[in-house]
């Protein structure tokens, strides 16, 4: 074994978050790691690159024992690891990126001659041709992956973790990473591969360990495992419908309707469009990254003002110049990037449950502590936000309980149009169906919902009716039957689709 | 929970009051002389004031992950203003008025470019600490703005039920305003504001208000102390009123625990720290050092008052307390079994 890790341990201030794990990576092999939020996958890769010192358990790495107290040090030993955000610097160019840190030298000054030839090698491995002069910013989210992949791999060269590297990329971008993970285990490195996307850890592990509240569940061949079985692992429950099953008559039901977009648009963001939201009703935005789903969805809550069209509800038009404005008339939106727009890390999960309710209601009438620990158990507990107490850090929590908390804070509000952008987005199988669930309720109960989602399945399986985007424009609107996820790639797709034109 | 946060600065100050009480044993001694405390604590209540108040202003300012480095000149353009208005036969409530309005205009000034332009506030407020002293001077006319007017000089001569006024008016301003933080809900919105402003914005907190807000505080604080300082010395001197107070107010916030980085603030630890500075301060005075050195003493003791509280030492003093214990619990039961 390439690295053999034996019944690691390590605790945190009131959880067990490693329970005695072991875990095995051959050289030449994809392994992927798999749980649900806070099933301890994290606090492994942590162990492995030095970011935590583990409490107990031994970790060889061909044969040794080792104990890396620093990345730096993971990395001479040969472990290096890919984020999901890239962890590079964009405004420096792709050649400096690539050799920052072991620059080549002559005379004691930088060669960057040396340094453009030594970075245009690195790539031509990868099988990219890129200008490496320019700056990293410039180049699509898959090329900056790549590239920290080929700098994970140069600097260390045995171990590659990829926490989910995926996550924000699009279907051909993922191809494009697969391939060059592919070529690196041919040249026998060992990886271990993380990700929410089932369907990813299907097509390109050869084996998958899942962990469970701290524990090791199973590790098998992923050839030996299906989808159901895999998701039992995960969950430690037999699932009696991965994603429950609408009814079909969901899509007969008329919605009386709540809000008109009419000619809403910006220039160069997003062409005007129409849309009536109904009452109850939930409305899914498809498409692919870029085609401007999300710059919908800024404008229809004001973040970024339309510069055409008019908004209005059954009462008369609404002004949504800035989100409080949107929020006045009874928006919220669940942002896509929740570490940058959703969270405030170093609050409390309290405090950021409560902050929209307060922001709403004034600085001047604070919510008495006994009603915002109310709302905060309240919520703990209905979302099921997995934290030792209301009073943790928000930042402290795992990406899906973050997202939990930041969708807490929106429904504490009893919005009457909630815009959810990736709402699953990071989030495990288990939590991904109560989000789903969640939106049914919410519906149920008169809440209308704008979900954007890259997941057809999820927005076949949560929309009454589908709204597919491309090139910055919104080029069909399917309901009824036609939500299905054949009809929806097709209008992604375009040209020669069947789905009729915008209405 | 309260204490807990500002015990290290707590420690600190007893620490720092036995070490100046052992070079100047008549450090702690206080007399009651002519309806009035007496002694050298008393004495840094009172030089603390205009500090403290800076720090006040400070903190908030700080939470919002900004800084506010005008402070100092604005208290010389408020002293200036005060004096003018005095000297000018105005009568005191129209001064006063008149030095707080100076104070907020300033503060607006700042708030706008830094929440409205987008001007980092390390440069915005730069352009009124470098201007603003030309500013104090015209008013000024260049001249050191003498007065008298017995009225006016009670805000830094006076004494209140035996405390100097400039020590009520740090007290009074820093509970009132720690207070009103923690009464009302600005002090988790100015916390979320400066920990995420984006995410604050989309959750409907009004951020750029409550910029301006905390800049127009900050300028508050500033023409307190401006007026403390100008009735001190009967005077407004444009030049060296409130000169480099900008950087101990940063300081005193700072060696409260507040992070540059903005969040988390507790006003209480700043004042806290400000005293310490004024102790300080104060001590090498009465320790007769020759004054040459005091700057030195001054930059070493805040240098390890800061080491002591960096959260990393805490971490490794933590670290190294647990170790002794778990390997006491292993001899204990290894003599057990």
């Amino acid at each position: 074994m390439l690295l053999s890790i034996r019944s690691l341990t390590k605790t945190f201030p009131g959880t067990l978050a490693l329970d005695g794990v072991d875990f095995d990576l051959a050289a030449g092999e994809v392994h992927a790691l798999l749980g649900e939020n806070g099933a301890g996958k994290s606090t492994l890769i942590k162990c492995l690159t030095g970011a935590y010192h583990r409490d107990g358990g031994t970790v060889a790495l061909d044969g040794a024992q080792i104990a890396p107290r620093s990345t730096v040090e993971a990395q001479e030993l040969g472990i290096g690891t890919v984020y999901q955000e890239v962890n590079l610097l964009p405004n420096l160019t792709v050649a400096q990126n690539l050799m920052f840190g072991r620059e080549p030298r002559r005379f004691g000054l930088i060669d960057t001659r040396a340094m453009r030839a030594e970075a245009r090698e690195m790539l031509r491995q990868y099988g990219l041709e890129l200008d490496v002069d320019r700056d990293l910013g410039n180049y699509s989210v898959a090329i900056q992956q790549i590239i920290a992949i080929a700098r994970a791999v140069a600097l260390s060269g045995k171990v590659l973790i990829l926490d989910e590297p995926t996550a924000s990329l699009d279907a051909r971008e993922v191809e494009m990473v697969f391939d060059v993970v592919r070529g690196l285990r041919e040249r026998g490195l060992g990886i271990v591969f993380v990700s929410h996307f089932l369907d990813q850890v299907f097509e390109l592990t050869d084996r998958v360990t899942v962990l469970r509240n701290g524990r090791k569940i199973v590790t098998e061949r992923t050839a030996d495992l299906d989808r159901m079985g895999l998701i039992e692992h995960m969950l430690g429950r037999a699932l009696e419908n991965e994603v429950e099953q609408q009814s079909a008559e969901g899509a007969d039901t008329t919605h009386p309707d709540l809000l008109h977009f009419n000619g809403v648009g910006r220039r160069g963001v997003i062409e005007p469009f129409d849309l009536t939201i109904g009452q109850g009703e939930v409305v899914g935005l498809a498409g692919l990254l870029g085609s401007g789903r999300t710059e919908s969805a800024e404008l229809m809550f004001g973040i970024r003002p339309a510069q055409t069209g008019s908004i209005r509800d059954d009462k008369g038009p609404l002004d949504l110049k800035n989100p409080r404005a949107a929020i006045a008339a009874g928006f919220g939106f669940a942002p896509e990037d929740r570490k940058t727009d959703g969270i405030v890390a170093d609050l409390s999960i309290r405090e950021n449950i409560v902050l929209g309710l307060q922001a709403r209601r004034g600085w001047a009438r604070p919510i008495p502590r006994a009603e915002q620990n109310r709302l905060a158990e309240d919520y703990i507990k209905r979302l099921d936000i997995r934290t030792s107490g209301r009073e943790k850090p928000v930042g402290d929590l795992s990406g899906g309980n973050q997202q939990k908390v930041v969708l807490a804070r929106w429904l504490a509000m009893n919005p009457r149009f909630l815009i959810l952008d990736e709402p699953t987005r990071g989030i495990d199988v288990g939590a991904h169906a109560e989000i789903l669930r969640l939106i049914h309720d919410l519906t149920d109960a008169g809440m209308s919902v704008l979900v954007i989602s890259s997941e057809i399945e999820e927005l076949v399986a949560a929309s009454d009716r589908v709204i597919v985007l491309r090139d910055r424009r919104h080029v069909a609107e399917l309901s009824g039957s036609r939500v299905v996820p054949d009809t929806i790639m097709r209008a992604i797709a375009g040209g020669g689709a069947k789905g009729g034109e915008a209405a | 929970m309260l204490l807990k946060r500002i015990a290290p600065q707590l420690i600190a100050l007893a620490a720092l009051i036995l070490l100046v009480t052992l070079v100047y044993p008549d450090f702690l001694d206080i007399s009651f002389r002519d309806g009035r405390l007496v002694g050298p604590v008393i004495d840094v209540l009172k030089r603390g004031a205009p500090v403290a108040l800076l720090a006040v202003g400070m903190t908030l300012v700080i939470a919002t992950r900004g800084i506010d480095l005008s402070v100092g000149t604005v208290m010389a353009i408020c002293g200036a203003v005060a004096a003018w208005a005095i000297a000018s036969g105005w009568g005191l409530a129209p001064a006063l008025l008149l030095a707080l309005a100076a104070g907020a205009a300033a503060g607006l000034w700042n708030g706008l470019l830094v929440a409205v332009v987008g001007i980092q506030p390390f440069v915005a407020t730069l352009i009124l600490m470098t201007m603003g002293r030309g500013i104090a001077q015209l008013i000024t006319e260049g001249r050191i703005l003498t007065f008298n007017h017995p009225g006016f000089a009670f805000f830094g001569s006076g004494t209140v039920l035996g405390l100097p006024v400039p020590a009520w008016l740090w007290l009074l301003t820093g509970v009132g305003v720690a207070l009103l933080m923690r009464r009302s809900a600005l002090g988790m919105l100015i916390e979320a504001t400066g920990i995420n402003r984006r995410a604050s914005a989309l959750a409907g907190v009004n951020a750029t208000v409550l910029l301006i807000a905390v800049y127009m505080a900050s300028g508050l604080c500033a023409a307190l102390a401006g007026i403390v300082v100008t009735a001190d010395i009967r005077g407004a001197d444009a030049n060296n009123a409130g000169l480099w107070l900008e950087l101990d107010a940063i300081l005193a916030v700072v060696i409260g625990g507040n992070s540059l980085l903005g969040g988390r603030f507790s006003i209480l630890a700043a004042l806290l720290g400000a005293l310490i500075i004024q102790t300080i301060d104060t001590g090498i005075l009465l320790a007769g050092f020759p004054s040459e050195y005091n700057l030195v003493i001054k930059a070493a003791l805040v240098l390890v008052i800061l080491v002591l509280q960096s959260p990393r030492i805490a971490a490794e003093w933590r670290i190294w307390r647990e170790s002794q214990r778990a390997s006491r619990e292993a001899l204990a039961e290894r003599s057990r079994t």
